[in-house]
């Protein structure tokens, strides 16, 4: 119900709550915002997202619709093409896939193919990534296909007020957005005024969640608590860490990551997605390529494993734990000389 | 003797809550494809209605020799023609009203021609120009789109937009016979039936699709049989016939906008051309069957009405003719003047604005066709 979001000044509020807020007050915004997906109308969404939204703005602003992905995001597009915005939820990030071609297609090129005559105001919404002990096709991380397809932008919010503003943001966007919500982080809590939302950074500016020295850990998503514990872990090692929030991948703020590294000569980038053609290869080439002299040591990934997702009894092997980033943090060159040997190595 | 090999042989009790969701009885086609030319019942077809889609028959049999020939000189990078196919890429057209849409696919470049798009824009994407080359919203004609079926849940998603916001649209979606195979064919019927959406859903079956044959494409006793799964009506209807196939789309337009839901027609036509001008099609029939079919033209068929019922005579078909020639001269012409693409415009309409990564690239790209003394390099600055 939506009552649980409705109190007066900040109060203790999970990502959930602010999720569900932020459609809530989009659709009572802007009648052209519609939600669309599996089981969001009358349920409110296997995770409760959209609890209460037919309720107070109808079935046909909020539709429970067949089950077939690739159906959803394509008459998503046709709504699209004549001035709605619609809002798709995928059930979980591997259910997304059937979408694809669609999302590649044309969700991704119609403003091109048109050369802007028919922009893509659709916000695609994927639970996405591990760490909830879910069975098989429950917890990819698969925001690199995003990435790697031009025309989307790619969003993962890791706060309480970052998933309120940016999925205002995302849905507020001429342009597609597939919008990342980790969904271990769905009932993290943050004080926070759901009367007030305060104003974030909007999509493409990354945040510096912990101002640091000795090194930069550049992270998103489910893997921010992660780096925050660690920085906090590194500081009786007698490293100061900084910890830079992408927020979004697509745009990706070079400048702020890039400040940030040639202020501490030092990067580790961390996510829970796999290593081998994942997001931080290319983070790591951008540093790499733009931060060269400032770096004191090679930049390091901490990623998940590159095989399928694990079952969830092994799940924690897989995803980075602070212990983890501590040891890439470990590897980053202290002394003069870089050494095969050196403890840390993994 | 199994339950399969005889249906109701076994009747036990229904579960408790079971009943039928609709009566399958009338929303199945008939035996033979619907055919009204030549048969007593084209007496009662309006004889203005008969002259248009003759002079549009004409034009569109030359517009399509017309592209091919300008593939032979390299000045249409493909061209998928509809030869043979006329009569759907027509009728589609003209049982739209002003205000709806229609969603091609490749193979339709003709339909979008008679809805009112510029003959020479509507072969932007072919001639290896931008990928659309026009506004959709102009005449409401989607992109030609190339990947099979995919335009078909866009139909369905644009007329369920507009039903919610109270406007009279209906969207007509062309799929070819391989198109019904994909799995976005399935869900766009099914999403507009469960939506009762104003949708008619075309299936131009022209017997291939590229090589394969429909003995291999399909077990179904017609593409209109289809539709009684989804709980629409399915209509069969003889592709060359002009005047038939017309009336059939016409009332299912009627019937969606009189908020009756979607329906899908089955046009049953030949392919004459290959898949395209690259396209070998001795390979995988006979010239043989080709004559069959081109002994069942669609000009022909309605010329022959026409003719018989003394509303055309040498002077009308020779007009008609003049004004094909016409078309092609202009085409002709028109096409032969290389467009003008500016590389700069690589980076715009990715996003609504460029990203920081994409200001690099472009001058990146700029200072390179600088250096070269290429045109586009000047502009840049004002961006």
């Amino acid at each position: 119900m939506m009552t649980t979001a409705v109190r007066a000044g900040r109060q203790p509020a999970t990502m959930a709550q602010a999720l569900r807020r932020a459609l809530r007050d989009a659709m009572a915004d802007d009648p052209s915002v519609h939600v669309l997906g599996e089981d969001v109308g009358t349920l409110g969404g296997v995770f409760r997202i959209t609890d209460g939204l037919a309720k107070e703005f109808g079935d046909d602003r909020c539709t429970d619709t067949p089950l077939a992905e690739a159906g959803i995001l394509g008459t998503a597009v046709g709504m699209a093409m004549y001035g709605l915005r619609p809002v798709v939820e995928m059930q979980f990030d591997a259910f997304a896939y059937p979408a694809f071609e669609q999302l590649i297609s044309h969700v991704s090129r119609m403003r091109n193919r048109t050369r802007g005559a028919v922009p893509m105001p659709v916000t695609v919404r994927v639970p996405y990534g591990g760490g909830i002990g879910g069975v098989e096709h429950h917890s990819d991380s698969s925001e690199a296909y995003y990435m790697a397809t031009p025309g989307l932008h790619v969003v993962a919010p890791a706060t309480v007020a970052d998933a309120y503003g940016l999925l205002r943001a995302a849905i507020a966007s001429d342009d597609p957005v597939v919008f990342l919500e980790p969904k271990r982080l769905y009932w993290s809590k943050d004080q926070w005024d759901a009367d007030r939302p305060e104003q974030v950074p909007g999509i493409g500016r990354a945040v510096v969640r912990r101002p640091g020295s000795s090194a930069t850990l550049v992270t998103y998503g489910p893997s921010l608590p992660v780096c925050m514990e660690a920085a906090e872990a590194a500081v009786a090692e007698g490293w100061d860490l900084e910890v830079v929030d992408l927020r979004s991948l697509v745009p990706f703020d070079e400048e702020t990551v890039c400040a940030s590294v040639r202020r501490t000569g030092r990067a580790v980038v961390v996510h829970e997605s796999t290593g081998f053609g994942g997001p931080g290869g290319e983070i790591a080439a951008r540093i790499t390529e733009r931060c060269f002299h400032y770096l004191e040591a090679p930049v390091l990934r901490v990623a998940g494993f590159d095989i399928p997702y694990p079952p969830p009894m092994l799940e924690r092997h897989h995803l980075p734990g602070v212990d983890r980033v501590l040891d890439a943090v470990a590897r980053l060159q202290w002394e003069s000389e870089w050494t095969e040997t050196n403890p840390g190595g993994r | 003797m199994t339950v399969l090999e005889q249906p109701g042989s076994y009747r036990p009790t229904p579960p408790p809550a079971w009943r039928p969701r609709t009566d399958p009885a009338p929303l199945l086609p008939d035996a033979e494809p619907y055919r009204l030319l030549g048969t007593e019942a084209a007496a009662g077809l309006d004889p203005g209605l008969l002259r248009r889609l003759y002079g549009h028959l004409v034009r569109g049999r030359r517009y399509n020799g017309q592209a091919t020939a300008l593939t032979r000189q390299g000045r249409l990078a493909v061209y998928p023609a509809s030869t043979g196919q006329e009569a759907c890429e027509v009728a589609a057209a003209l049982a739209l009203e002003e205000q709806d849409w229609l969603f091609p696919s490749y193979r339709d470049t003709l339909a979008a021609v008679v809805r009112g798009l510029d003959p020479v824009r509507a072969l932007t994407l072919l001639r290896g120009d931008w990928h659309s080359g026009y506004d959709p919203h102009e005449h409401r004609i989607a992109p030609l789109c190339t990947p099979l079926a995919t335009q078909l849940p866009h139909a369905v998603g644009l007329a369920h937009a507009a039903r919610l916001k109270g406007d009279d649209v209906v969207a007509l979606a062309m799929v070819g016979d391989g198109g019904t195979s994909e799995g976005d064919f399935h869900e766009a019927l099914n999403f507009a039936a469960v939506w009762q959406a104003p949708v008619v859903f075309l299936v131009v079956n022209n017997g291939f699709a590229i090589s394969v044959p429909l003995a291999k494409q399909t077990a179904a006793p017609s593409f209109a049989h289809k539709a009684v799964g989804y709980g629409m009506p399915g209509r069969l209807v003889d592709g060359n016939d002009a005047a038939a196939v017309h009336q059939v789309l016409s009332e299912a337009v009627r019937h969606a906008r009189a908020g009756g839901g979607p329906a899908l027609v089955e046009a049953v036509t030949y392919r004459i051309d290959a898949h395209t001008n690259a396209d070998d099609a001795t390979r995988y029939r006979t010239d043989a069957e080709v004559e069959t079919w081109r002994a069942h033209d669609p000009i022909d068929l309605l010329e022959g009405e026409l003719t018989r019922r003394g509303l055309i005579d040498d002077d009308g078909i020779r007009a008609e003719r003049e004004a094909a020639e016409r078309l092609a001269a202009d085409l002709r012409e028109r096409m032969h003047q290389d467009p003008v693409l500016d590389p700069m415009e690589l980076f715009d309409h990715v996003y609504a604005e460029r990203t920081a990564q994409l200001r690099d690239q472009a001058e990146m790209l700029r200072a390179e066709l600088a250096a070269a003394g290429e045109p586009g390099a000047e502009q840049e600055g004002a961006r």
